[in-house]
């Protein structure tokens, strides 16, 4: 059984995995951090959304020792020194959630996305959340929050961004 | 301390835990011991199970039992019920073929449960599961709706495959009105089926305690009280007082999660057979085959009109899709949930409506958000979309010549509509969807190429359900009422048990505000308990709309027993007379003096008893109460499509959304109109995206996010939502209730949209661009015909 060393929200872990196991099965069976959910099967819904060396991915469609000596930050990292981060204020204020399921995918989705684009606009945050699905807010809320979350994070005014 | 008023869009209580990862769903409950349920699925729609060999599994690593329908039958386990009684025209009771947990001699659709291996680990159970070998008979299979009566049979319980065919209102009348009518619209509708796709998977988690003899089942239920009681009477798992059932946070469910199913059911019995904490959670394709669908109608549908644009008669001739088995209240879908809703908005004088259930070899279909309500509105609106046109009239106009206006309304098919004001709503949504103006639009849109249409749909629901004895008397197995109760603790904070459950509605923060408002307390000093049976005594849970309307009525009527007891507690305080104690602002005053006590105080003063006579007033502050309400609530209002189509594609871009809603008054607007927003997304997902598709061998060909289009966030456009109020009238905080709404609406603006813009009725549901394209050739094609 294969050893995986990994940084997860600033904490170095160890664990014996067997090789099939998912980045999401050592997060929420190993290490019992439960906020990073699994929607789907087929890496369409995003809830298992979290940022490995600062970048989103898709923790159901990636191997535990493909991250070897990575870095991992999950939805319950985000918060810093029991401050919330601006994009989970934003969620809160702009009611972008409802049964909160996809939340934690959806939130990191957005850190990532206002990381790669800056303050985006509506159109952008719709182009953009194509990898993220919610069946309870029908969006409405969480581009309001996406896009209040994106000042916060960067002190700019929302603006359209080329998409990718 | 800040006490919240009702109707402040105060942010939620419960969105610190979600926001930070630490909600706690039924996946997230592990249970020291634990072993995985791995349930091998038929692969066929239609078979026999000749033989199922075991040997081979039961000697995999790690497996610690496997069950088949043999060890069901042997262990007596009942059968999954029913709950609904639906007789047919001439009187005879439905006809339900057995629903076992396990199946028994034959497999009825693609996903239904073969055996049950339960292993240290899932992989294991998987792996196991390969290796049973099963010698199936290849049955033909039934699956198309329309053909469903002439196809093969599913249950010999049922001829025909006809569960129920039932009617309802006056046929001669009708048929009195069509004859003298001026003008007949006929509609010929599919009501597309959709898969709920709550984003939590189900899952379950069954415990037995060998040492108090008592089952835990943890599970993602929208009513575990119910799921105790269907289990315990019915299936016979254990009596109520040793089955606990705990459902957690819920991560949506849109009526999918009302329903007791096997895989739950199998989890809790394992559990105790095999003496280890069995789990199980759905991956999304088994969630796709074996989760209850919603919809799947075919309906042909008549107007009645005289020469004055009045609506004089409606027909309607449903058949809907049961599936393979009759879930928890399937058949009270596409009866008493559809077909009492088809007056609409309007004084109709004569309906009637004929509806056969049929049996298929699919997954059960049951109550999904809106649950009949929406087939109703899509019959409705599209007829009355389509006769405005046929007979030359403006859609609004001839809408508003046949609005209901004077309240209480009898309509011919029981329901009796309390209140609403059906013209305010229409003509504050064309205000702010700016009608006036969509000439121009639909001119400018035409100079690019794009066909543009407007769409009205003037819905009405029945939520709330219900009045216990009025359901009973139409076939209801239990009652509807919900429970509440409210305990003060002797600082002045409190804690409310209630049978609601929130997968979503944000209940922790509506109810808390409530009682904050009430006893004029701060909302953070409220806590709100539910989801659990050995806390909360019983409850009917959420579904329908009705947390408001009923679960906040019995929060409502237990906290005016509070009050009453608080007065006499702190007539004592104040040795004053009880009749001279007034209550305001958390404040118990003497009448005409400044003499007051705060409502912590007075709690306290409960508690210690040490200011009264326990023997004449019993110490403590708790008071619980059960609501049953006196009608249905009828929220009602207008919503408004503005759709763009690209000629060359067949691409529909929704331009313009308006929704003008009247769901009485509101506690907070902020989620309310979340709950508009989410409805809506549904009701556009079905009208343009969605669609389950079982070919004609029964396989679902649409059981992955990859095949089946859910609503994402760049198919949608941000929505204008307002409201309207009316009180209701039926229940102490004049709620009607906004949960369905959008989904109810939003179908019928759509379509009625597209109509406009292409300029024929006949547009399908999904109105996917394939769709689209094909109706915008037939239609060029015609049009080089006729010249």
């Amino acid at each position: 059984m294969p050893t995986v060393t990994l940084t997860v929200n600033g904490r170095s872990v160890t664990a014996d995995v067997d090789a099939r196991t998912l980045l999401v099965q050592m997060l929420r069976e190993n290490l019992h951090l439960t906020g990073t959910h699994v929607g789907c099967d087929t890496s369409q819904c995003g809830a298992c959304v979290v940022h490995v060396d600062g970048k989103a991915v898709k923790s159901c469609t990636t191997f535990a020792v493909q991250c070897q000596g990575t870095e991992v930050v999950t939805i319950e990292g985000l918060a810093q020194d029991g401050k919330l981060h601006p994009m989970q204020e934003a969620f809160r204020e702009h009611h972008g959630l409802q049964c909160g399921f996809c939340t934690p995918g959806m939130i990191m989705a957005a850190v990532d996305i206002v990381n790669r684009k800056g303050a985006v606009d509506e159109a952008t945050i719709r182009e953009e959340l194509e990898g993220n699905i919610c069946r309870c807010t029908g969006y409405h809320n969480i581009v309001k929050a996406v896009e209040a979350g994106a000042q916060a994070m960067t002190g700019k005014a929302p603006a359209r961004q080329a998409a990718e | 301390m800040t006490v919240t008023a009702l109707g402040a869009a105060v942010r939620r209580k419960e969105d610190h835990r979600f926001i930070t990862g630490k909600g706690q769903y039924t996946d997230d409950i592990n249970r020291p011991g634990q072993a995985h349920a791995y349930f091998l699925r038929s692969p066929h729609a239609h078979a026999t199970l000749k033989k199922i060999d075991i040997a081979k599994a039961k000697a995999m690593p790690g497996v610690v039992a496997i069950y088949t329908g043999d060890d069901v039958a042997a262990d007596k386990v009942g059968g999954l019920i029913c709950g609904w009684m639906i007789h047919s025209k001439d009187g005879t009771p439905m006809r339900a073929g057995p629903h076992p947990i396990l199946a028994q001699g034959k497999v009825r659709y693609v996903g239904d449960h073969v055996a049950v291996v339960i292993a240290d680990t899932l992989s294991q159970a998987k792996d196991a599961a390969e290796a049973i070998l099963v010698d199936y008979g290849v049955l033909p299979a039934n699956a198309d709706t329309a053909k469903a009566q002439s196809g093969p049979e599913v249950h010999v319980e049922a001829p025909n495959n006809t569960v129920y065919d039932w009617h309802i209102g006056d046929k001669a009348a009708t048929e009195a009105a069509f004859k003298a009518a001026k003008h007949v619209t006929t509609l010929e509708i599919v009501n597309n089926r959709l898969v709920p796709n709550a984003m939590e998977p189900r899952a379950a988690v069954g415990e037995y305690d060998s040492g108090n003899d008592a089952l835990t089942l943890y599970t993602t239920s929208q009513n575990p009280h119910v799921a105790r009681l269907v289990l315990s009477a019915f299936i016979g798992i254990a009596p109520e007082h040793k089955l606990r059932v705990v459902a957690p946070d819920v991560g949506g469910g849109f009526g999918s999660k009302i329903f007791i199913y096997a895989e739950e059911t199998v989890c809790v019995w394992a559990a105790r057979k095999c003496g280890r904490p069995v789990k199980w959670t759905a991956d999304r394709t088994e969630e796709f085959l074996c989760v209850a669908h919603g919809r799947d109608h075919v309906t042909r549908a008549e107007l009645a009109t005289d020469a004055e644009g009045k609506i004089t008669g409606l027909r309607v001739k449903t058949i809907a899709n049961m599936g393979a088995y009759l879930s928890t209240f399937a058949s009270s879908v596409p009866t008493y949930l559809y077909a009492t809703l088809l007056s609409g908005q309007y004084a109709i004088p004569a309906i009637y409506a004929e509806v056969d259930a049929v049996y298929t070899n699919t997954s059960p279909v049951d109550a999904y958000r809106g649950a009949g309500r929406p087939e109703a509105t899509f019959v409705v609106e599209r007829l009355v979309e389509a006769a405005a046109r046929e007979i030359g009239m403006d859609p609004a106009a001839f809408r508003r010549r046949n609005f209901i206006t004077k309240f209480p309304h009898q309509t011919p098919v029981i329901m009796m509509y309390d209140c609403g004001d059906y013209k305010a709503s229409l003509v504050k949504a064309m205000e702010m969807a700016d009608v006036k103006g969509f000439g121009k639009r639909r001119r400018e849109a035409a100079k690019r190429g794009k066909l543009r249409g407007l769409g009205y749909s003037t819905y009405i629901e029945a939520c709330g359900i219900a009045p216990s004895q009025a359901v009973g008397s139409l076939g209801a197995g239990v009652g509807l009422w919900e429970s509440a109760e409210v305990r003060v603790n002797p600082v002045g904070t409190v804690e409310v048990l209630t049978g609601s459950h929130s997968h979503g509605q944000g209940h922790e923060t509506t109810f808390a505000q409530l009682v904050s408002s009430r006893l004029g307390i701060s909302i953070d000093n409220v806590s709100i308990v539910h989801g659990d049976t050995d806390k909360v005594q019983f409850g009917m849970g959420t579904y329908g709309s009705r947390s408001g309307a009923v679960g906040m009525s019995a929060i409502s009527k237990a906290l005016d027993k509070i009050e009453a007891k608080a007065k006499k507690v702190a007539s004592h305080v104040l040795e004053a007379a009880e009749a001279d104690i007034d209550f305001k602002d958390g404040k118990f005053t003497v009448k005409g003096t400044d003499k007051s006590v705060d409502f912590g105080t007075v709690a306290l003063n409960a508690y210690i008893a040490h200011k009264f006579n326990p023997q004449e007033l019993e110490p403590g502050l708790k008071e619980g109460s059960f609501y049953d309400p006196t009608n249905f609530t009828f929220p009602a209002g207008c919503h408004i499509c503005e759709i763009e189509v690209d000629q060359e594609t067949g691409v529909a871009t929704i331009a313009k959304w308006t929704a003008v809603d009247d769901f009485g008054n509101v506690i907070n607007p902020m989620i309310v109109e979340g709950q508009v927003h989410g409805g809506i997304a549904q009701g556009v997902g079905q009208a343009l995206l969605e669609g389950a598709i079982y070919n004609k061998d029964g396989q679902l060909v649409t059981a992955s996010f990859m095949d089946y289009a859910m609503p994402r966030a760049h198919d949608l456009p941000s929505f204008d939502v307002g409201m309207t109020v009316t009180p209701c009238p039926s229940n102490p905080l004049g709620i009607k209730g906004c949960g369905e709404a959008g989904a109810i609406a939003a179908p019928a603006a759509v379509i009625n949209a597209l109509t406009d813009a292409l300029g024929t009725e006949e547009v399908p549901m999904p109105a996917t661009p394939q769709a689209l394209w094909t109706v915008i050739q037939k239609q060029s094609r015609a049009a080089i015909a006729a010249e």
